[in-house]
């Protein structure tokens, strides 16, 4: 194995981003879907540590922004007036992890709203919703990847264990799907739904669509493992004592599949998050004002935002530790795949 | 710095590319008849006086479908068509009132029915055919032909009877109407005079229908408009060529328009147009939003932006009042009985931040609204309508009034529920196109929240949408918005009369479904037929006080018309109407020769 530490150093990575996500209502410090109309685009703030006067503080500090005048979103720091970020502040009403209700935020600020990574159109912060926005995408991704790893393990383990007309059918029809443009496919079926989908409806049925459409690649790799696995001695052995089609799946053929499955999976997840992103940017995610991100980057399809506002980009940027982070672990998980195969090759030749 | 060097070496090869063809120019400018013969009665135009020469390149939203006024129905071949076609009586963008154009004056006999319009002698069309009476006579038969179609037809029938037209003489026509009609000789403008020496065989033949396309050879097509054909490349451009025939002058008498060619490039979205614009590929602009406006406004390079003021857009909120009485579905009759409810309308429209919609979807850049008539139409506003400010708490005991009340009592963010105890719950439709409306339902989606009303935005096609609200009816409120092509109290019959297809909550009833929309039809009917301002005014007034009452259209906003152009073209005078820019195309000049050249 190349580098043990890559492997734990990425999972370090997501597991930190993944828990920010999922508690975001105590590390965002305002409800994402509050709109405060007298803010619109403003830019991200700075924190200060040395103040208008040239003194030192400890605990950073930040001047409200006003709007300079007869202008709609050009705004002047407020140096009559500083604010010292607080920690563990009570403010919007939220639930962490979706039960646990609570008021408690990691930081703000009193007498007016800090926005770290400026506002949007109307005034929302855009770091709470970029936080609340990755539980929708997160969630969509892991739900989708979870599915399509199911199907494609049942779909690949009968195909590739029994072989036959049965292996024939499930493969054409995998080949099928991997044709199909599902872009064109959900807009197929998004106008057939009713008009009005709410959020939750809109969520499950991106994860559903995201997850039935895509099995056929990971089904067709569960079944070239499957396909090479039962012919091993082993297994042979086994099945001559007389062992099931299902014990004989479970026990010896499937957790061949399974290093196949993680890599899969740390591949598959960022793919999902993207194409919910992707769904969400043309308009057939979930809808506003449910933060998502691709939601939070379809305002730069206007060329007025996308010159203008230069913060609207920071969400984008904010996405890339995440996704490098998938693809570090893949790759991790695969070195390791490789290094254990030749460990147990040699270990065979050996014997 | 790169950027620069690139549009630079643009600009010369340009340069390189234009001089054979400003070579050309200056020789089809020499060719020019001069031969103003005495019996040509031309109008001299005052204002800023310019010089020849040059081209102006506008764009478009797309290709126009016809140049023939006898089809033409969308926005794009009506603005081209504004161009190369001419009419009787014309009304002026900048005064908003009439002025003599192809007839050099107008009687009206005092009962209001009979028109006597005096032709301007002596004119020609773009192919240097004379204009005369039977050109006139010839046009308002095809206008009225019904197995014609052309889109004029309803605006000459009035009182049910179609115009009658007769010839006094050579040069006199005289048209006689049924009833008393209110607009008197604004009717006139638009209405394209054509030339009867090309159309009347294709005419006799039912042809006119496949004439005046974009195809169609320049020799069978004529007008009398400042323009004329000269070439078109599908999907990319239509180049105009000055009319030398045409009948304006300046000041000085030389004959108008100043400009040689103009070319409208078709751009499909409005961010290219804008990238356009900046790069110098077009030299005017308009139907701007306001935040293209102000990523114009912050370094204009070369050109200028101008704010005119309010237009006569009105945006509002409408909820489904249609009655499809048994068919309709249950949970349709549950939602509809909220907004039949006048409270329920009262209610929304209290706790709708107008104010708001101004600052965030229109920068600033346009004033709220109360009613349909826009504070642009100063003569016919009523201006005693309350503005009354947004109220979450009148809202709230509106609503408590009609019978509704709140889960967990009045606090933050209970639900709103009625009688029943169902909750109240819809859906906003919106144009996924237009951008500024659907800010705008994200915004009203909001407020609603604040008084418990669960609210859904659901951007769809534009062309679907307008199928639900008028064909299939599925659908709970929707926002949309309205363009007034005049400044009459006539502009909006078809929104205003239940028997009216933009009469959007309930459109097109054989019999007005409630009290105040009979009396709104009666009164629209009754200021049709009265000649005088005043008396007119004062109906129209109580209809926009009725409209105010009933709130069935929740109104919203109105934004400003933003337009910019080149520093270099002159008599540059956008209007609130439409065409906002090129309605003076023929005074519309460059101001420096050699520029017009490197174009």
């Amino acid at each position: 194995m190349k580098d043990p530490r890559s492997f734990k150093s990425w999972l370090i990575v997501l597991i930190v981003i993944h828990t920010v996500v999922a508690c975001a209502g105590f590390f965002a410090p305002y409800d994402p879907i509050e709109q405060d109309r007298k803010n619109p685009y403003v830019p991200p703030m700075r924190l200060h540590l040395v103040d208008a006067q040239g003194y030192f503080h400890m605990r950073p500090i930040v001047y409200p922004l006003k709007l300079r005048e007869g202008s709609f979103d050009e705004y002047e720091e407020d140096r009559a007036q500083p604010e010292p970020l607080k920690f563990f502040v009570s403010g919007a009403r939220y639930r962490l992890l979706g039960f646990l209700p609570s008021r408690l935020h990691l930081f703000g600020v009193e007498g007016s709203r800090i926005y770290l990574l400026g506002s949007d159109a109307y005034g929302r912060d855009q770091f709470s919703r970029l936080l609340f926005g990755g539980q929708v995408s997160l969630l969509a991704g892991l739900l989708g990847a979870g599915m399509t790893l199911i199907i494609g393990l049942c779909i690949g383990a009968i195909a590739g264990y029994y072989g036959g007309w049965r292996d024939d059918v499930l493969m054409r029809v995998a080949e099928l799907f991997l044709a199909l443009p599902w872009l064109y496919l959900l807009f197929a079926l998004r106008a057939f739904l009713p008009l009005a989908v709410n959020p939750l409806q809109a969520f499950f049925l991106i994860v559903v669509v995201i997850g039935a459409v895509a099995w056929a690649r990971p089904a067709r790799l569960i079944r070239a493992v499957v396909l090479s696995a039962k012919e091993r001695d082993f297994v042979r052995a086994a099945r001559g004592f007389g062992a099931t089609d299902l014990y004989l799946l479970r026990r010896h053929i499937l957790p061949e599949a399974m290093s196949v499955l993680l890599t899969q999976a740390a591949m598959l997840i960022p793919q999902y998050v993207l194409a919910e992103m992707t769904l969400s940017f043309l308009g057939l995610g979930v809808p506003e004002p449910v933060p998502s991100w691709g939601n939070l980057l379809s305002s730069l399809q206007q060329y007025s935002v996308l010159v203008s506002y230069w913060w609207m980009y920071l969400p984008a940027l904010a996405m890339v530790p995440f996704f490098l982070g998938y693809l570090g672990l893949a790759s991790a998980l695969q070195e390791r795949r490789e290094a254990y195969k030749i460990e147990r090759r040699s270990l065979g030749s050996l014997m | 710095m790169n950027c620069r060097r690139a549009k630079s070496v643009c600009c010369r090869l340009g340069f390189a590319l234009f001089l054979p063809l400003f070579a050309f120019l200056a020789q089809s400018a020499a060719a020019r008849p001069q031969q103003q013969t005495a019996k040509e009665e031309l109008l001299a135009l005052p204002g800023e006086v310019g010089h020849p020469g040059g081209r102006l390149v506008v764009a478009l939203r797309g290709e126009p479908k016809t140049l023939n006024p006898l089809i033409a129905a969308d926005t794009r071949s009506r603005e081209v068509i504004g161009v190369m076609q001419a009419d009787l009586i014309h009304i002026d963008r900048a005064t908003q009132l009439t002025e003599p154009a192809l007839a050099k004056s107008w009687k009206i006999s005092s009962d209001g029915l009979t028109y006597t319009l005096v032709l301007r002698q002596g004119i020609k069309f773009s192919d240097g055919q004379p204009l005369d009476a039977e050109d006139v006579l010839f046009t308002f038969r095809v206008y009225l032909d019904e197995n014609v179609h052309a889109p004029q037809r309803d605006l000459l029938i009035i009182g049910g009877k179609p115009i009658l037209v007769r010839k006094q003489d050579a040069e006199t026509v005289v048209f006689q109407l049924a009833k008393t009609y209110a607009v008197g000789e604004r009717l006139f403008d638009g209405l394209a005079v054509l030339p009867k020496h090309l159309l009347e065989k294709p005419y006799q033949e039912g042809k006119l229908g496949q004439i005046g396309t974009l195809t169609t050879a320049a020799n069978l097509w004529a007008g009398l408009g400042p323009f004329r054909m000269k070439e078109y490349v599908a999907g990319q451009r239509l180049v105009l060529e000055r009319n030398p025939y045409y009948w304006k002058t300046d000041a000085k008498g030389n004959r108008l328009p100043y400009l040689d060619e103009l070319v409208f490039l078709f751009v499909p979205n409005a961010d290219a147009q804008v990238l356009k614009f900046q790069s110098g590929e077009t030299d005017v602009i308009s139907q701007l939003g306001a935040e293209n406006f102000s990523v114009l406004s912050r370094q204009p390079h070369g050109y200028s932006m101008t704010d005119s003021g309010p237009g006569l857009e009105y945006n509002f909120l409408f909820f489904n009042l249609n009655d499809a009485g048994e068919k309709t579905p249950p949970e349709m009759q549950r939602k509809q009985k909220w907004f039949r409810e006048l409270q329920f309308r009262q209610a929304v429209s209290a706790a709708v931040d107008r104010e708001a919609i101004v600052r965030l979807v229109y920068q600033g850049r346009g004033v709220p609204l109360w009613g349909p008539v826009t504070p642009a139409d100063r003569r016919w506003i009523n201006s005693s309508i309350g503005h009354p400010a947004r109220s979450v708490a009148r809202a709230r005991a509106l609503l408590k009034e009609a019978g509704f009340s709140w889960t967990g009592g009045a606090s933050g963010d209970s639900a709103l529920i009625d009688a029943d105890g169902k909750p109240v719950e819809f859906s906003i439709l919106t144009s996924s196109s237009n951008a500024d409306r659907g800010k705008m339902a994200t915004l009203i989606q909001d407020d609603l929240k604040q008084l418990g009303m669960h609210v859904q935005v659901v951007p769809l096609e534009f062309r679907s949408l307008l199928e639900r609200v008028t064909q299939s009816k599925e659908y709970d409120a929707c926002v949309l918005g309205l363009v007034g092509f005049d400044t009459d109290a006539n502009a909006d019959l078809d929104m205003f009369l239940s028997t009216g297809g933009t009469h959007f909550w309930n459109p097109s009833q054989a019999h007005p479904a409630t009290a105040w929309e009979a009396e709104i039809d009666r009164l629209m009917e009754q200021q049709l037929a009265e000649p005088s301002y005043e008396h007119r005014k004062k109906i129209y007034d109580r209809v926009q006080e009725i409209l105010a009452e009933n709130q069935p259209m929740i109104f919203l906003a109105s934004p400003d018309i933003l337009v910019g152009a080149k520093n270099v073209i002159g008599n540059f005078h956008p209007a609130v109407l439409e065409p906002y820019i090129l309605w003076n195309v023929e005074q519309l000049y460059r101001k420096s020769a050699p520029e017009s050249a490197a174009r």
